[in-house]
C-alpha cells in the first residue's frame, strides 16, 4: 500500500510538466522493445523454496500490451453484467474483474503448448490463450458462434488448440484433470507444463489433496495456481479454512505466495514455476487477488463485505491502474492515449456484443450433436440403433 | 503377425474389415458359449482351413486384449490401484508392467476421484487411458469425474474434445463379499448422457470387448463380474473385436425371449435346460450393451416370440430392467401377447450371510416358474 502511494506521487510529479508538453508534442506510443526492469510491490512468500527475485525484466510493448489486454477483459465484463441484467445472458455468470492481472501475467510467462486448466470464472483466461470476443459472447448469449456453439454456457469454454481446457462447473473437479493434462504431458515427453487454477473456497475440496500427492509422487509438471479472492462465494476464507495459507497447504510440495494484482508479479512467479517443475516436480501459486464482482451475477456482493472494502482495494491495489501508473511513469504513452486505447477497446466490446447478437441460436438438431463421437462402435444416439425418430419443433 | 482385422458378429458371420489377403481365408464357425465344445464343433469341414484357437480363463482374455491393445497402439495406459508391481487384484494385469514399464502401467494410490480426473484429463489429450476400479463399487467416490467430465466433457466443448477412456471393473454380487462390495453401478451409470456400458460375460466377448472399448472415441465403462473371472472358454487366435452396440444371441427359440447379462446368463442357461427338458424353447439373448441398447436384435426376436422375460442382477428400482422395460415397451408395445417380467435382484443391501445372500438375486428356479407364468 505504502508503495503504490509513492508511485503515484512520483507518477503525478512527472506527469505535471508531461501533460503541458503532450498536448504540443504528438509523440507515439513506445513500441520499443529495450527491456526495462520494474521491482515487484511486495517481495515473494516462499514455502520450502528459493523465491524468485523483485527484479523483473520487462520491455514497453509488453506493458503496453498488458494494459490492453487487461483492459480488454475488464471492459469485456462489464459488458457481460449488463448483458446479464438485460437477460441476454442466462444461468450463472461469473466474472473475473479485478483478478485480470493473474491470467494476463500467465500468459505472457508461458506458451500456447502449456496448459492451463480453471473453474468456473473462465472468460478471461479463455480470452488470454487466444479466444476471441464475438466467440466469448456468443457462447454467454448461447448462439452457433461461441465457443462451444452455444451448448456450453459460461462455464463451459474451451479451446483445445491453444491448450485451455476449461471451463469447470463442479468445484475442485478440475484439478485431477489438471493432474491428468499433466501426466499426458509427462507421458509424451513434451517439456511443457499444466497450470491449474482454482480457488480458495476448492482448495479445501479433498480431491485437491489427492490430485497433488499423485503429482508430487510421479513428478508430474504441474503448477497448482490458487487464486485466492478470499471469498469462496459468500463465506470468507478465514470462516472456511483452518489455515489461509494456502501456498502451504502441500507441506512437502514447494510454494511461493504472490501479489495477484501485480501483473509482472504474477509474469515472474510463472516464469519461475515453469523451471521450477520441469526438474523437481508440482508447486502450489498462491495468487492473493481479488474480485469486485460478487461470485456470480446472483450474488450482489455486498452481504459479506463491506463496499468500502471494494472501493479500498479498487483504489489502491487495481491492477490496470497499477501498469496506467508504470506506463505513465516511464513516459511510455501519455494519458490521452491510454484513453484512446479504452475508448477503441471499448468500441471493438460493443461491435463483438453487436455481431454477437446477430449469430443464430443453434438449430434443433445441435441437441443431439457431439453427445457421442461417432465412428468406431457407436452407430447411434438413442435408445434404438436407428435415428432418433422424435420430430423437434 | 497376422495385421487384418476380423469383426465377428455374435452369430457367427464375420466381416473382413481391411481387404487383405483376398478371400483365400475363411474361418469355421467361432464358439460362442462357455460350455464346454463338442468335439464335432472342431473338427474341419471339407472347404475350411482348420481354426487356431487357444483355451484360456476370463481374466487371461480380458488381460491379451489390453496387451494386444497396449502393443498396437502406445498412447494406452493403464491406472489403478495395485495394477503394476502387484499384478491387479483379480490378476487382469500381472506381468503387463514387467513388460510396459511403470509410466503405462501405473500404480495409484487410493485416490479414486483423483486418478479417474487424471484419467480424464489425459484422455482430453489424446492418451487412451484404462481407469481399473478394484471393485465397481469403488468408482461411486468418481462419480462427479465420471458423471460431469467424463461423459459431458465432448457435449460442451461443442465436439473439442473426445474422450477415449475406458473404465472398467468387477462389480456384481460375489460370494459373500458384504454390501459395499457387492454393487452394481450400472443402474447408477446409465443415465448419464454421452458413456458407452458394455457387460461382458465370456472370455471371448470379454476380449473383445475390452478391444473395442479401447478402440471407442467414447467413454466407454467395462462391467466385469467377481465371480466371473475363473471362466473357461477357447477363443480364436486370430485377432477379434466385437461390436459394442450388439448383442449375443446365446439360445436361439421360439417361445419367449428371455434378455440378460452378465452373470445372470449362466442363471438363465442353467434354468433353460430345466425349460427345454419342460418342453419350452427359449430364446436367450445376452444384451452385452447396456448403453444403448442393441433394440435390433431385441426387437428382431420380440417380434418373433412375443413374449419377454428380463433377467438381470441390478436392484428393481432404477435398474437396467427398468429401462429396458420401458424401452421395449414404447418400441414393441404391439408385438408384445404378455406384460414384459423383469427379474431382479432385492432391493436391499446385499447381506453377508450365504443363504440370504442367495436370496437378493434370481436363481434358476424362479426363472423357470416366470417363464411358466408367462407362457400360459
Amino acid at each position: 500500500m505504502a508503495l503504490s502511494h509513492l508511485s503515484s506521487t512520483r507518477s503525478n510529479r512527472l506527469l505535471r510538466p508531461l501533460a503541458a508538453a503532450a498536448s504540443s508534442l504528438c509523440r507515439p506510443i513506445s513500441t520499443s522493445t529495450e527491456p526495462l526492469v520494474i521491482e515487484t510491490s511486495i517481495p515473494f512468500t516462499p514455502h520450502k523454496c528459493e523465491p524468485p527475485s523483485r527484479s523483473v525484466e520487462t520491455n514497453p510493448q509488453e506493458l503496453l500490451t498488458f494494459f490492453r489486454d487487461m483492459a480488454t477483459m475488464r471492459r469485456m465484463e462489464i459488458a457481460a453484467d449488463s448483458l446479464y441484467k438485460a437477460k441476454l445472458i442466462r444461468g450463472f455468470c461469473h466474472l473475473y474483474d479485478g483478478q485480470e492481472a493473474v491470467c494476463v501475467g500467465m500468459e505472457a510467462s508461458i506458451n500456447k503448448k502449456d496448459c492451463i486448466i480453471t473453474a468456473y470464472r473462465d472468460h478471461c483466461t479463455f480470452l488470454g490463450r487466444g479466444g476471441t470476443l464475438l466467440e466469448i459472447f456468443s457462447e454467454l448469449m448461447g448462439r452457433q458462434g461461441g465457443c462451444s456453439k452455444g451448448k456450453g454456457g459460461s462455464m463451459h469454454f474451451y479451446k483445445k488448440e491453444s491448450g485451455f481446457y476449461g471451463g469447470h462447473g463442479i468445484v475442485g473437479a478440475q484439478v485431477p484433470l489438471g493432474c491428468g493434462l499433466a501426466f499426458a504431458q509427462k507421458y509424451n515427453k513434451d517439456e511443457n507444463v499444466t497450470f491449474a487454477l482454482y480457488g480458495d473456497g476448492a482448495a479445501n475440496q479433498g480431491q485437491l489433496f489427492e490430485a497433488l500427492n499423485i503429482s508430487a509422487l510421479w513428478d508430474l509438471p504441474i503448477i497448482l495456481v490458487c487464486e485466492n479472492n478470499h471469498y469462496g462465494m459468500g463465506t470468507a476464507e478465514w470462516r472456511a479454512a483452518k489455515s489461509p495459507s494456502y501456498y502451504k497447504r502441500g507441506d512437502y510440495v514447494p510454494g511461493l505466495k504472490v501479489d495477484g494484482m501485480d501483473v509482472l508479479a504474477v509474469k515472474q512467479a510463472c516464469k519461475f514455476a515453469k523451471e521450477h517443475v520441469l526438474k523437481n516436480g508440482p508447486i502450489i501459486l498462491e495468487m492473493d487477488t481479488y474480485r469486485y464482482h460478487g461470485h456470480s451475477m446472483s450474488d450482489p456482493g455486498s452481504t459479506y463485505r463491506t463496499r468500502d472494502e471494494i472501493s479500498g482495494v479498487r483504489q489502491e491495489r487495481d491492477p490496470i491502474e497499477r501498469v496506467r501508473k508504470l506506463v505513465l511513469g516511464h513516459d511510455l504513452a501519455t494519458e490521452k492515449e491510454l484513453k484512446d486505447i479504452e475508448k477503441e477497446i471499448r468500441k471493438e466490446v460493443d461491435e463483438a456484443i453487436a455481431k454477437a447478437k446477430e449469430s443464430p441460436m443453434p438449430e434443433p438438431s445441435e441437441l443431439f450433436t457431439n453427445v457421442y463421437v461417432k465412428g468406431f462402435g457407436t452407430e447411434s444416439f438413442g435408445a434404438d440403433r436407428k435415428e432418433l425418430r422424435a420430430t423437434l419443433p | 503377425k497376422k495385421t487384418s482385422l476380423v469383426v465377428v458378429r455374435s452369430d457367427g458371420s464375420l466381416n473382413l474389415n481391411t481387404g487383405s489377403s483376398a478371400g483365400a481365408r475363411r474361418l469355421d464357425q467361432l464358439v460362442t458359449n462357455a460350455v464346454a465344445v463338442s468335439a464335432s464343433l472342431l473338427s474341419t469341414s471339407s472347404t475350411s482351413l482348420a481354426v487356431l484357437i487357444h483355451e484360456l480363463l476370463l481374466y487371461e482374455a480380458l488381460r491379451e486384449g489390453l496387451e494386444e491393445e497396449m502393443d498396437r497402439d502406445n498412447r494406452v495406459c493403464v491406472m489403478g490401484e495395485d495394477v503394476g508391481h502387484y499384478g491387479g487384484s483379480y490378476k487382469v494385469t500381472r506381468g503387463l508392467a514387467d513388460k510396459f514399464g511403470d509410466l503405462r502401467v501405473l500404480d495409484t494410490p487410493i485416490a479414486e476421484n483423483a486418478f479417474t480426473g487424471m484419467g480424464i484429463g489425459a484422455a482430453m489429450t489424446g492418451l487412451r487411458p484404462i481407469v481399473e476400479g478394484m471393485n465397481m463399487g469403488f468408482l461411486l467416490l468418481a462419480f462427479n469425474q465420471i458423471s460431469n467430465n467424463c461423459g459431458m466433457l465432448h457435449y460442451t466443448s461443442g465436439g473439442q474434445f473426445t474422450i477415449p477412456i475406458v473404465i472398467r471393473g468387477p462389480g456384481g454380487v460375489g460370494r459373500q463379499l458384504g454390501a459395499e462390495h457387492s454393487q452394481r453401478l450400472e443402474s447408477y451409470f446409465q443415465s448419464i448422457p454421452g458413456i458407452q456400458m458394455v457387460a461382458c460375460s465370456t472370455p471371448y466377448n470379454a476380449k473383445g470387448l475390452m478391444k473395442a472399448a479401447i478402440r471407442s472415441e467414447n467413454p466407454v465403462i467395462l462391467f466385469e463380474h467377481v465371480l466371473l473371472y475363473n471362466l473357461k472358454e477357447r477363443i480364436p487366435d486370430e485377432e477379434y473385436i466385437c461390436n459394442l452396440e450388439e448383442a449375443e444371441m446365446v439360445r436361439p427359440g421360439e417361445h419367449i425371449t428371455i434378455l440378460t447379462y452378465s452373470r445372470m446368463r449362466y442363471h438363465v442357461m442353467q434354468a433353460a435346460k430345466t425349460l427345454v427338458n419342460k418342453g419350452y424353447d427359449p430364446e436367450v439373448i445376452d444384451i452385452r450393451s447396456l448403453k444403448p441398447f442393441d433394440l435390433h436384435t431385441i426387437g428382431n426376436s420380440v417380434k418373433k416370440t412375443h413374449r419377454v422375460l428380463i433377467v438381470e442382477e441390478c436392484m428393481r428400482t432404477g435398474g437396467i430392467g427398468a429401462s429396458l422395460t420401458a424401452a421395449i415397451n414404447e418400441n414393441f408395445i404391439d408385438y408384445l401377447d404378455a406384460p414384459i417380467v423383469c427379474l431382479s435382484s432385492q432391493d436391499v443391501p446385499t447381506p453377508y450371510a450365504g443363504t440370504l445372500e442367495e436370496f437378493t438375486i434370481v436363481q434358476p428356479a424362479q426363472i423357470v416358474t416366470a417363464v411358466e407364468q408367462l407362457c400360459q
